[in-house]
């Protein structure tokens, strides 16, 4: 097992979370592709980091020597025969979508925006 | 305790033609049909394809065909499990209306073992929740007392059975789903070892987390449910390439010779009735020949936190995909991007921003090191806790959520407290063992408490031989 002494808390985390501010989140729902109105904005920004504040309890955790995990069983890739297979109906998966025409998705623009 | 008949009663006489398949769904939809208005499991009744699919049985029967371990029997469907050509939302406006192109791979094997789909069950908006409350169409209510929460995110499911609408019902849990909602509506809910069971076919929350699961009446019908539909599946790159292993011989082996865990260390919070539930459970269990011994978790405490940014990140990531350009609902822009955020804008609702924001802050640049990196260093600790614990013990047992069913509307302005629902089941998701609820004992006004049984993985003979136990002891029903 690991040792977690208790008196190793840094407080790093506390204190990025009292960086958070209305720009940052405002970059990070541009990130996440998120309009947000101006009061769910101000409800993000109280609640996000008022949330890293409380997840700050994982400093007190010695953790340079642990390798992350990124799931329960680390499997590497799985690959199946490369021989074609039954594939989804073409025009079953084109009549979910809100624009589809001559066998393709529609969507607005793309070029020439600033992103 | 439930009084409704068993699935395995169902399919035993709807095989013989003791019954008659669609007798067994019509009894289940006047059910629906009395109580859904007030209880609301439903996001969608199946009313005439699951008659269609019970005459169909029915006639199979009458020819002489076998038709598999569930024919007859209704069951209800987590509205984030793909049905072809069926409308299947996450209870979110942005997947209002979509009909998928394939069923899910637990949908197919259910089908073919000759079960019947009653509907889709509402839930927390995509999964994330733990009342329901947060379903873009309405809450659904605790069967028991409709004046309280059934849990979540599977609230639909879990209600279904406590209800009576269907005999079993099909949820997911990522850190809790299931097993939550089983214990705050008196049922049985199992969360399976990860990979036990193919997830093609369910709208990915947490990839590394996510599970479907049974919800049953009572412990056998949870392992016949399980056994019909584990297994390897190759459509999921995640699926266990091994058999799942028979639970039926695991049900009467009682727990003589067992060495049960009683972790000392667990975070505290747990209300009083539910701890005495839990001490009552180490007695029965001790009385029935198991050696309880006591084991330290210190990894236990930080679950929370390590869940509460890993969940969020991996759903950021998930929930991508939902753009306004394949599938689901669109807000019309004039360029590609304002139509992206108008329409997850407008698509998603508050929860589900909340953890997107979560989880793209988390993973973006200067921070991922800091909070996902640390928190994928303390999934590895719980992996090596729960190792080192079971050196010593076969399972373990705590209470499966700290309260009893709460009313409606008393976490939902404070999202940490509903969080801390989910604090004795999350340790299960981030390391894939299996993990399941037992009704067992009962709290204020008289509503269920649920124990939880832990077992390492792929150990779910001796968690159903747990779990049964302490069925037997509290008087379940085996109808």
């Amino acid at each position: 097992m690991c040792s977690r002494p208790p008196s190793t808390v840094t407080g790093n985390l506390k204190r990025v979370s009292e960086q958070i501010d209305r720009g940052a989140v405002e970059r990070v729902a541009k990130l996440a592709r998120l309009e947000l109105s101006d009061a769910e904005l101000d409800e993000a920004t109280t609640r996000l980091a008022g949330m890293m504040a409380h997840f700050a309890d994982i400093d007190a955790l010695d953790l340079d020597d642990v390798e992350p995990m990124t799931q329960p069983y680390e499997l590497v890739n799985v690959l199946r025969d490369d021989v074609p297979l039954e594939t989804l109906d073409h025009d079953e998966v084109l009549a979910a979508a809100p624009d589809a025409s001559g066998g393709r998705f529609g969507v607005p623009p793309i070029l020439g925006l600033d992103l | 305790m439930s009084t409704f008949q068993s699935a395995r009663s169902i399919a035993a006489s709807v095989s013989t033609g003791e019954s008659s398949a669609v007798d067994v769904v019509s009894q289940h939809l006047a059910r629906i049909e009395e109580r859904e208005e007030e209880v609301h499991a439903f996001n969608l009744v199946l009313r005439d394809e699951a008659l269609q699919s019970a005459e169909r049985i029915d006639e199979r029967i009458a020819a002489g065909e076998q038709v598999g371990p569930l024919a007859g029997v209704p069951i209800a469907l987590k509205d984030n499990l793909c049905t072809r050509g069926i409308p299947t939302t996450c209870s979110s406006n942005i997947l209002d209306g979509w009909r998928p192109p394939y069923d899910a791979t637990v949908v197919s094997r259910l089908a073919d073992a000759g079960a019947v789909f009653v509907g889709k069950t509402n839930l927390d908006e995509f999964a994330m929740g733990s009342s329901t409350e947060n379903s873009a169409f309405g809450p659904t209510r605790n069967p028991l007392d409709t004046s309280r929460v059934p849990g979540g995110s599977s609230g639909g499911s879990a209600a279904a059975v406590a209800a009576g609408f269907s005999a079993m019902s099909l949820g997911s849990d990522t850190g809790g789903s299931i097993r939550q909602p089983a214990a705050l509506c008196g049922v049985v809910g199992v969360k399976p070892t990860y990979g036990a069971v193919s997830r093609l076919g369910l709208i990915a929350f947490a990839s590394s987390l996510d599970q479907i699961g049974p919800f049953t009446h009572d412990v056998a019908d949870a392992a016949l449910l399980l056994e019909c539909m584990a297994g390897h599946d190759p459509g999921d790159s995640t699926s266990i390439p091994q058999p799942f292993p028979s639970l039926s011989e695991s049900l009467d082996r009682g727990v003589a010779g067992l060495r049960i865990g009683r972790i000392v260390d667990l975070p505290s919070g747990a209300d009083a009735d539910v701890v005495a539930s839990v001490d009552r459970a180490f007695e029965v269990l001790a009385d029935a020949g198991a050696e309880i011994i006591d084991v330290t978790i210190p990894a236990f405490t930080y679950g929370l936190t390590a869940y509460y940014l890993i969940a969020p990140a991996e759903a950021s990531s998930n929930l991508a995909r939902y753009d306004g350009v394949r599938f689901g609902s669109r807000v019309e822009a004039a360029d590609t991007n304002s139509m992206y955020m108008a329409t997850r804008g407008e698509g998603f609702g508050p929860e589900v921003k909340r953890r997107i924001m979560l989880g793209t802050y988390a993973l973006s640049a200067g921070y991922y090191d800091a909070y996902y990196g640390k928190a994928l260093k303390v999934r590895r600790l719980m992996a090596q806790d729960f190792a080192t614990a079971y050196e010593s013990v076969d399972a373990l047992v705590t209470p499966a959520s700290p309260s009893v069913a709460f009313p409606f509307g008393s976490k939902t302005s404070d999202p940490l407290a509903m969080y801390l629902c989910d604090t004795y089941t999350i340790p299960s998701n981030l390391i894939g063992h299996p993990a399941m609820s037992v009704p067992f004992g009962a709290g204020e006004n008289d509503l269920p408490i649920g124990v939880q049984v832990l077992a390492p993985a792929m150990g779910e003979p001796t968690m159903f031989a747990v779990a049964a136990e302490l069925e037997r002891s509290a008087g379940g029903n085996h109808v």
